[in-house]
């Protein structure tokens, strides 16, 4: 171990545990999963008031041990005290009538629903509409949670679902609250408003378990923290004594390197050029893109902010291929039209593609790495003759993505669900960057990836665009989009700004453009994003 | 609390073992069964399993009943890895039988290496027809396959049955509704052994079936088209990422299917009846949907699954008739044998863990405080 975090436990905060009673404490936890120990001996308290984070890499345990607290697992051995007294947690609906809430990554609500039905469905029986709907204005107005009961979910922003699925809790009267990577899908100022109503539930008495990566959020929100690594706890300590770069170190337990973007090439040719792409939306729930233009250059990465369900899903599937409209000559690869080709058309004159979703998007679960290496290679040159796989080859294949990348593989050949999600995200991203394409087009490449695998991923990419080669991240993590862009456009109500160089924003402008409150400034001609 | 766990691995032994078990189990149970109604456990089981093959030549008629189902379940392996739910394979059959049984009445001159291939094609033409309607009412209208499937298995049977009482009607069937004889070369043979002879009806059908669950096995897990098409079965979404297209897979799965059970109606009525009658799949295409699942929709596993639920029916028949057991009796037995099957099944796939009545907690004697 090379981190010794245990020492800067300061003294005031020891003196502060020992005068007041822990809410909730864990000793020894243990859960293995076969052969593969997720929590090892994990001891963790947290007081009444408190915000506490929860750090640790994808695969570290935080998952594995929130839900042993909220019951949808049983720990081998160990213990739960609540209150000083011992519990067991069979699941939960008891995890919630002790007190203790969770808000979780991917949210859990019926978009054709309105606010105050979703919620009903969580409650017991017997309250009518019109109650929920008062108490939900109720708790709202106390903890300033601007929600409308009556409104339908598929309207509300993702920032405002989450606000759903906290009053959802609130309503349950909780004393803790388990956030699960609540700011992952928020502007920066939505995640603000989060802080402000996070920090009301601590001046109240409750306490909040908030699970992050992003360690700037954690150092402004909450007073301790608890780090676990590879099931265990590296150690709590006072978040506001620390650094991004020594919380992160206790993380990974190796010095953090920090990438670098270069400079783009000053003139670079244009590699892909987008040209007008206009797309009708086909449900209620789908964005329209309209008049969407871009071009990507040879070494640089171009950068698409904006908050989830701005047409994001929808632009993807576009480039991708899996949708295509009428229209031909929109999109140019190379001055060769690629408007009407399928995704693996499009693989084969030189574009890798990485969805935003791994799960049954970019990646079969069911399915060995081998055959999920098959999945985007299965048009090109090698991986088939006359129709017959060559089986040898993509397995050959997927182990050197693994060993290119750093996928940690529980065995040879394993499924892909048995692959961690920083893991497999590793092998999806790898699986493309790999082949050296011309163009590479990612949506949140590292959506719900730890720090190590983040720096990882962030810095294959940046290799790529160093070999020539342009890339495009849709992301709706700024932080990332700042860290590696040369040139951002932000994408709203299926629009897209012209590009801006990233040295000229600032979050704040950024962040605006995102909230739509700033006029994106007009659909952006190629003739003016060569001006730039 | 008894916990489930997926195996990584499972032992080869254990392959072995587990349907050994699940077989002998059903012999318990049936034996308690059959001795609780008044018949002699150790004999009834004795017609159910071996007294139908008990001699060479019942074994070779337990392949010819197997036949059909093997056929029609490696066509339907494809669709049902695909997520597409074929229910009609029956109806695919009936038409199959209708499309050879049309070459084979008008044109009985035909020699035998033009009359054999003619009616393979038009026998899997006729069942890939009759597949067509609810794949493309599905890919066009998004219809429910399983509904239109199903249902046109009803109008296949009455289709047939007009045939054969109506316009194909032998004139010199004294009534019965009967089409003509097939000439001699419309027959599927039967096999030969060099020194054995022929192994009762065992026939080159037979034979066809394992070549080409064989064929199915090698195309599902070697294939691009196999790989296509379990991609779409398990995630329709990275299909469509991978640039698969979903309705050319819809249709191509159904084609499958529908040829599969097309071939394996003209086979059954040049093998064993030569010539169309109103019933000329006794629930086949039911059946096969039981066979695809039991071998866990592998075609390798078909043949083995094939022969099993051949079996069942064979020792059913046998029982009915030996021992007078009620035909619902013989139902519940074969009930059982699938049950335990599939049960064993689940403990192949997932290992099982007895954790007492709670979670058990090691509260450690004096709780340490945290650092």
């Amino acid at each position: 171990m090379s981190a010794k975090p245990k020492t800067k436990l300061t003294a005031k905060s020891a003196k502060k545990s020992a005068a007041k009673k822990p809410l909730l404490q864990a000793i020894k936890l243990n859960k293995s999963f076969g052969d593969f120990k997720a929590n090892d001996d994990v001891s963790f308290q947290i007081f009444p008031g408190e915000i506490h984070a929860l750090l640790g890499e994808n695969g570290a345990g935080k998952s594995t041990f929130v839900k042993l607290v909220y019951g949808l697992l049983q720990p081998d051995s160990g213990a739960l005290l609540w209150h000083g007294e011992t519990i067991l947690v069979r699941g939960p609906q008891q995890a919630r009538q002790l007190g203790i809430g969770m808000v979780f990554q991917h949210f859990s609500l019926f978009n054709a629903l309105t606010v105050a039905e979703n919620i009903q469905l969580a409650m017991p029986p017997g309250e009518s509409i019109a109650q929920l709907s008062g108490r939900i204005s109720r708790i709202s107005e106390e903890y300033g949670i601007g929600v409308d009961p009556n409104a339908r979910v598929h309207n509300l922003s993702v920032g405002q679902q989450q606000r759903v699925e906290i009053i959802r809790c609130l309503l349950q009267d909780p004393k803790l609250l388990i956030m699960d990577e609540p700011t992952s899908v928020l502007t920066p100022q939505e995640a603000e408003q989060l802080f402000t109503v996070l920090r009301r539930f601590a001046e109240k008495g409750m306490a909040v378990l908030f699970i992050s990566h992003k360690l700037d959020e954690i150092r402004a929100l909450t007073s301790r923290a608890t780090v676990l690594r590879r099931g265990q706890v590296v150690g709590s300590v006072n978040t506001k004594g620390q650094t991004n770069r020594q919380l992160a170190e206790m993380m990974i337990g190796t010095k953090v390197k920090d990438v670098a973007r270069q400079k783009a090439p000053a003139n670079a040719p244009v590699l892909f050029k987008v040209n007008g792409l206009t797309r009708p939306n086909e449900t209620v729930f789908s964005v329209a893109l309209n008049n969407i233009s871009l071009c990507a250059r040879a070494g640089e990465i171009l950068g698409i902010a904006g908050i989830a369900g701005n047409g994001q899903d929808e632009l993807m599937t576009a480039l991708i291929g899996e949708w295509r409209g009428q229209q031909q000559g929109v999109m140019l690869l190379n001055g060769m039209d690629i408007t009407q080709q399928g995704p693996a058309e499009r693989r084969v004159s030189g574009v890798g593609f990485v969805p935003e979703e791994r799960n049954g998007h970019g990646a079969v679960p069911s399915m060995s790495l081998a055959d999920n290496a098959l999945l985007t290679n299965h048009s090109l040159d090698g991986a088939a003759r006359f129709g017959l796989i060559d089986l040898g080859g993509m397995r050959k294949k997927a182990a050197a993505i693994a060993a290119a990348f750093d996928v940690r593989l529980p065995g040879e050949n394993p499924l892909a669900s048995l692959l961690s999600g920083g893991n497999l995200q590793k092998f999806v991203v790898g699986r493309e960057i790999i082949k050296t394409p011309k163009l590479l087009i990612v949506a949140q490449p590292t959506w719900g990836v730890d720090v190590g695998a983040a720096v990882f991923i962030r810095k294959a990419m940046l290799d790529l665009v160093s070999k020539g080669s342009a890339v495009i991240m849709i992301s709706q993590d700024l932080e990332e989009i700042f860290a590696i862009s040369h040139r951002v456009s932000v994408l709203h109500g299926g629009k897209l700004s012209a590009a801006v160089p990233a040295a000229k924003l600032t979050a704040q402008k950024v962040g605006l453009l995102m909230g739509g409150s700033a006029p994106v400034t007009g659909g952006s001609t190629p003739a003016a994003e060569a001006s730039i | 609390m008894i916990v489930m766990i997926p195996r990584k691995k499972v032992p080869l032994g254990l392959t072995i073992a587990i349907p050994v078990i699940a077989i002998f189990l059903t012999l318990c149970i049936g034996a308690a069964i059959f001795g609780i109604l008044g018949f002699s456990p150790l004999g009834a089981l004795y017609e159910f399993f071996i007294a139908p093959v008990s001699r060479p030549d019942q074994i070779g008629d337990l392949f010819v009943k197997a036949c059909p189902l093997i056929i029609t379940a490696t066509g339907l392996v494809f669709c049902y890895r695909a997520n597409v739910w074929n229910i009609g394979a029956e109806g695919q059959l009936v038409l199959g039988a209708v499309f050879a049984g049309w070459v084979a009445l008008n044109f009985p001159d035909l020699p035998g290496i033009i009359m054999m291939p003619a009616m393979i094609v038009a026998g899997v033409f006729g069942g890939i027809c009759w597949a067509m309607i609810p794949a493309l009412l599905k890919v066009r209208f998004n219809t429910n396959e399983i509904l239109v499937s199903l249902m046109l298995t009803y109008v296949a049977a009455l289709l047939i049955d007009w045939l054969v009482r109506g316009p194909w009607r032998d004139p010199m069937s004294f009534g019965f509704p009967l089409t003509k004889m097939y000439s001699d070369a419309a027959l599927i043979h039967r096999v030969e052994i060099p020194g054995v002879g022929m192994l009762g009806q065992l026939h080159w059908g037979v034979v066809g079936a394992l070549v080409l669950a064989l064929i199915g096995w090698f195309v599902l897990s070697r294939m691009i088209l196999g790989f296509q098409v379990k991609v779409m079965g398990d995630a329709p979404r990275a299909g469509r990422f991978a640039g698969f297209n979903p309705n050319f897979l819809t249709i191509g799965v159904m084609a499958i299917a529908g040829g599969a059970a097309g071939l394996a109606g003209m086979v059954e009525v040049s093998a064993s009846m030569g010539q169309l009658q109103p019933n000329v799949s006794f629930g086949y295409g039911f059946t096969a949907i039981i066979v695809a699942f039991l071998a866990r929709l592998n075609p390798i596993g078909v043949i083995f699954a094939g022969l099993i639920v051949a079996l069942a029916e064979l020792g059913g028949d046998n029982a009915q008739i030996v021992l007078g057991m009620p035909q619902v009796v013989t139902g519940v037995f074969k009930g059982i044998l699938l049950f335990m099957l599939l049960a064993g099944e689940t403990f192949n796939r997932y290992h099982i863990e007895w954790r007492g009545f709670a979670p058990p907690l090691n509260v450690p004697a004096n709780p340490v405080k945290e650092q």
